[in-house]
């Protein structure tokens, strides 16, 4: 399941939908937060492609099922102004063993990170992509 | 041919170019997402720099498209730098 939202997330709540009572073995969550940036003007703006934005993250969440036998799927994702250290992103699976479950999350947020059509401004400056990331999706999209 | 179609513009590439939306009427025949860039590259400098530079990414009705994708009457094209999410 995917959500893009302005209002903020419960870690645990998402945790306890993840829980699949006697089949789950592993839950691995991934949340990205606020972090300190350069300069006085701390604002914090995501600003994002409404419609595309959903579909993408769906794309994403259903390779990932394809991909590993996965039992439950959650990604959130905020949009707005946010402060620093507030919760931006959730990715959480469930699974028998934790080796899909490790596997599923990194994927996720590692491709949602080049392709979800998301863009962050802070201070005032628009972010720029980072190479690192791409290198980090090209590495799942390889296989 | 005579259609329109309906042009976003994302972040940076809005802000600079001052326009975040708007419906652009395309007389030719068989026209590519290309060759949009190509007519919108006319405006000015800055459109060309912006809208001819490589690392900037084009959808075309909410999937990722490349140059060659040809356009209907009422599509919907995004051109936005690469993304930050996440």
């Amino acid at each position: 399941m995917i959500s893009v939202q302005r209002n903020d997330f419960d870690q645990h709540l998402e945790y306890t939908n993840l829980l699949s009572h006697g089949k789950t073995g592993a839950i691995v969550t991934f949340v990205g937060c606020v972090r300190d940036f350069e300069g006085d003007d701390k604002s914090f703006i995501l600003q994002h492609y409404p419609g595309m934005t959903e579909s993408v993250l769906n794309k994403i969440e259903e390779e990932a099922n394809r991909r590993w036998p996965l039992i439950a799927s959650r990604i959130i994702h905020r949009i707005g102004a946010l402060k620093l250290d507030e919760q931006i992103v959730f990715v959480g699976v469930s699974s028998a063993h934790r080796k899909d479950a490790f596997a599923a999350c990194e994927y996720m947020i590692d491709i949602l990170k080049t392709q979800a059509p998301f863009w962050k401004k802070q201070g005032g400056q628009w972010v720029e992509a980072k190479s690192s990331d791409l290198e980090a999706a090209k590495l799942w999209l390889k296989n | 041919m005579n259609h329109n179609v309906n042009i976003l513009y994302f972040a940076s590439l809005g802000e600079r170019l001052g326009v975040a939306k708007e419906v652009f009427n395309i007389n030719d025949e068989k026209v590519s997402v290309g060759e949009l860039k190509n007519m919108l590259a006319q405006r000015g400098n800055d459109w060309k720099t912006q809208l001819l530079s490589p690392t900037l990414q084009c959808a075309l009705n909410q999937t990722i498209s490349d140059n060659t994708a040809e356009l209907k009457d009422g599509d919907e094209i995004a051109f936005f730098p690469p993304v930050t999410g996440g």
